[in-house]
């Protein structure tokens, strides 16, 4: 019952072109049936991110560890809330990150968990950036 | 079912075969001879109900599973399909729908019967345990059919839901892939979810063959819970209780009933009537109404793999209630403590099932924590504790005494209808009012809708005017994409001839092709042919409208809602009040305000509207006074355009409303005086053992 061959297939890495997102706006892209944010945060985004108490958190994570040196202003995580899979929104909660609707899960502006019922971060898919304004997801 | 039958048939042929396969005695043996207790009440009779509630729901999911089509993209439509469609396809799929909650209804009714009466105690452990195993498969049954329409909570439950099991240590994820077949819920999922939702329920047919048979073996409990001793505590099946069993269906099928022709969405939730849509999430999730207590235990747990920890063992404690309760006396007739925590407990399941339709926040949250403290306390907790302290009054010597002892006391009707308005209470209680209009937004006022009630009928001038609203203003945005020309000439519709629809087919261009040369070409539009859209895709209307697509209207009345709150929503049940679409949609359309309050501010090129949730709406005011003629001299205002349209897309996202309504009447009309005459013959019957 695991997923077929077709299925796999159609789950092959796929590049994603980052010049027409300006600063402090996102994206979504789907990658094998699940949504993709990447983030082009803002210099106070990432500074919130990197300022909290590692060890205070949930799951413990540096900004560092989540985002690719040289480019950190790309925050590229799943959007599938890691409670019970619904997709986190944008821009809102009280850490300008993530949103969970459904369960009041939120989540800061580097996807980790701050609050509510999630048990870790936003997963960071597997991607590599190919040149400065793309990246290879998968 | 238990054991040798002396039954000999008197028919020959029936003789011949009877000595072969002996059937028709074990059918006189289990249905006919054998022996029911005489003091029985009517809470025994759920038992007959989910019988017939399960061969209802296998008879019209049979029907159903002929015309459904389970691929992601087409599931939807081909729901729709079956209601517009097929001949009483509407009936068959509220008759389903209704009869998944219906069957909980009366599962749950059996569950609180046998708990109260202690019908799980020695010797009838395996008969409840196999009442445990049905009522399992009978959540994963219920889960998987709900799945199957592929709107948005569809798919947005079968995530969360499937999503429980990811909170297995080490190979949760694996699992997960291993449920949908693919990296997240899609057409995998949805397939592999019909062929068990096909499956499953004649595993519960298998399961129910063995759980009678246990019963069959034990014997039925009783009120009085005292084993049966001689021929005088005990009646023959049938026809005492074959009679009785007839009248309590015949009245739960009025019930049923109630709700197939009149409140059909009542149970379900309007975000079903909107495609699933992987990238939205609805804003307030929740599963349906049968599932909500579990549902807020699982809430109120902080932790993830605790909180499914919690919400399944919520339901696996109920396989260890016979060694949890090991008081003797059954009955908590017999026991005045056990019974008063009884209801209590009742009444826990109940707010439980309240606190799983509200959102996770606030008072909500700790009201759930201490409730699933107090669900998990009753069996672990109360009843251990009541076997060893409780003194329980004496049992009577035997059923015979019972019966001969009861005529003074007349407590057990106020029971009865303490046990009714609770369990109506959990079941409105369920009953889910989607947020999405009322977060942010204000109430839409009522209306007065010529479709509203029992006996109501559309306006026909209504439908049309409302046709010409939309044709000359929404269309332009807006598809409808459901409704096909021919369905403008079909009774309960807006009453045009055949000619007239097919006239007005022939103004629109219809897309066709590939014609000999492989090209598409357009051509003037055939009765069969849906309504245009008046955008190619869904990514060609959200460019054109500054970023969000402007929704098809086909269902748009049934798939908008507000919250009614505590508590219009019980009395919407009895007044068959379920407008709130129509009326939200005729609010919104008049609720635009040029003047901004203060303290609100509007994204870009979105506007204000007062009923609108978070009130800023990307459509422009759609409509102003005078922008359509009307030629029959109504009025051509904005309050009479909104009122005509709505009333149009009403029609649009039910056409077989009036006969719905209409064959409902006759249905009740036949099923009170069917249940009349069970209830005289069966007091006749009974005449003699009473």
């Amino acid at each position: 019952m695991n997923p077929d061959a077709s299925t796999i297939a159609a789950g092959a890495p796929i590049e994603v072109d980052l010049s027409p997102i300006a600063e402090g706006q996102d994206i979504k892209v789907f990658w094998r049936g699940k949504p993709i944010y990447i983030s082009h945060r803002t210099k106070k985004q990432i500074d919130e991110a990197r300022a909290v108490n590692v060890a205070s958190l949930p799951d413990p994570q540096t900004d560092e560890a989540r985002v690719k040196s040289g480019h950190e202003q790309w925050l590229v995580v799943i959007g599938i809330c890691t409670h019970l899979g619904c997709i986190p929104i944008a821009h809102e909660g009280s850490y300008d990150g993530f949103f969970c609707p459904c369960h009041g899960s939120v989540y800061d502006t580097s996807g980790r968990i701050r609050q509510g019922p999630a048990p870790s971060n936003l997963p960071v898919p597997p991607y590599q950036f190919v040149s400065d304004t793309k990246i290879q997801i998968g | 079912m238990s054991g040798p039958s002396d039954y000999q048939p008197s028919n020959p042929a029936l003789q011949w075969i009877e000595r072969r396969l002996p059937i028709f005695g074990l059918i006189h043996s289990s249905f006919v001879a054998y022996p029911t207790p005489r003091n029985l009440n009517y809470w025994w009779t759920f038992g007959a109900i989910l019988s017939f509630m399960l061969g209802m729901q296998i008879l019209t999911g049979v029907i159903l599973a002929m015309h459904y089509t389970p691929n992601a993209d087409l599931a939807f439509k081909s729901v729709e399909l079956i209601v517009r469609d097929v001949n009483y396809g509407w009936l068959l799929r509220n008759m389903h729908a209704v009869g998944a909650s219906m069957f909980f209804v009366a599962v749950y009714v059996h569950m609180f019967r046998g708990l109260y009466y202690g019908s799980y105690k020695e010797p009838r452990e395996v008969l409840w345990i196999l009442g445990v195993i049905i009522y399992l498969l009978m959540m994963a049954t219920g889960f998987m059919g709900y799945v199957l329409p592929w709107g948005q909570m569809s798919f947005w439950g079968a995530t969360v839901i499937t999503n429980l099991f990811s909170a297995v240590p080490y190979v949760g994820e694996s699992i997960v892939t291993l449920l949908w077949g693919g990296y997240a819920v899609g057409n995998p999922t949805l397939n592999r979810f019909f062929s068990l939702h096909y499956l499953l329920p004649f595993v519960i047919a298998g399961v129910v063959v063995l759980h009678v048979w246990a019963l069959h073996v034990a014997g039925q409990n009783n009120p009085d819970g005292v084993e049966p001793k001689t021929e005088k505590d005990t009646v023959p099946f049938t026809p005492h209780a074959t009679i009785k069993d007839m009248f309590g269906v015949a009245c739960f099928l009025l019930l049923y009933a109630w709700f197939i022709f009149y409140m059909p969405n009542y149970l379900g939730d309007a975000d079903n009537y909107i495609p699933a849509n992987p990238g939205v999430t609805p804003p307030h999730i929740v599963p349906e109404w049968y599932y909500l207590p579990f549902y807020a235990i699982l809430r109120s747990i902080p932790d993830k793999l605790a909180g499914v920890i919690a919400m399944f063992g919520a339901i696996i404690i109920l396989c260890f209630l016979p060694w949890l309760d090991t008081a003797k006396t059954k009955s908590s007739k017999y026991r005045p403590l056990a019974k008063q925590f009884f209801w209590i407990f009742v009444a826990v399941c109940i707010l439980l099932g309240y606190l799983g339709a509200q959102p996770p926040e606030g008072i909500y949250v700790i009201a759930g924590r201490i409730l699933t403290f107090c669900y998990f306390a009753y069996f672990l907790i109360v009843l251990p504790l009541l076997a060893r302290i409780e003194k329980p009054r004496p049992v009577p010597n035997s059923i015979s005494d019972a019966v001969l002892a009861k005529t003074g006391s007349r407590s057990t009707p106020m029971v009865s209808t303490a046990i009714v308005l609770a369990l109506a209470g959990s079941l409105f209680a369920g009953s889910i009012d989607s947020a999405k209009a009322a977060e942010g937004g204000d109430k839409p006022p009522g209306n007065k809708w010529s479709f509203a009630g029992p006996f109501g009928t559309f306006d026909r001038g209504a439908l049309q005017r409302g046709l010409k609203v939309y044709k000359e203003v929404c269309a332009s945005c807006h598809g409808l994409s459901f409704v096909a020309f021919r369905n403008l000439a079909e009774p309960g519709g807006p009453g045009y001839s055949v000619a007239q629809a097919a006239a007005f087919a022939s103004e629109y261009k219809v897309k066709d092709g590939p014609n000999d040369a492989g090209d598409m070409f357009e051509r003037p539009g055939r009765p069969a042919d849906y309504f245009p859209s008046p955008f190619a895709n869904e990514q060609a209307a959200r460019a054109a409208n500054g970023g969000a697509a402007p929704p098809d209207l086909s269902l748009i009345t049934k798939a908008r809602s507000y919250k009614r709150g505590f508590p219009w929503f019980i009395f919407d049940v009895f007044t068959q009040y379920q407008e709130q679409g129509p009326d939200y949609v005729t609010a919104l359309l008049q609720g635009y305000e040029d003047k901004v309050p203060e303290g609100v501010t509007l994204p870009e090129g979105s506007y204000y509207n007062k009923y609108f949730p978070g009130h800023a709406i990307k459509m422009p005011k759609p409509i102003s006074d005078g922008q359509v003629t009307y030629d029959d001299g109504s009025p051509t205002t904005v309050a009479q355009y909104s009122k005509d349209v709505t009333t149009f897309l009403m029609w649009t996202a039910e056409p077989h409303m009036e006969a719905r309504k209409r064959l409902g009447f006759q249905v009740f009309v036949f099923l009170i005086i069917f249940a009349g005459l069970m209830y005289f013959t069966k007091k006749k019957v009974w005449a003699a053992s009473h």
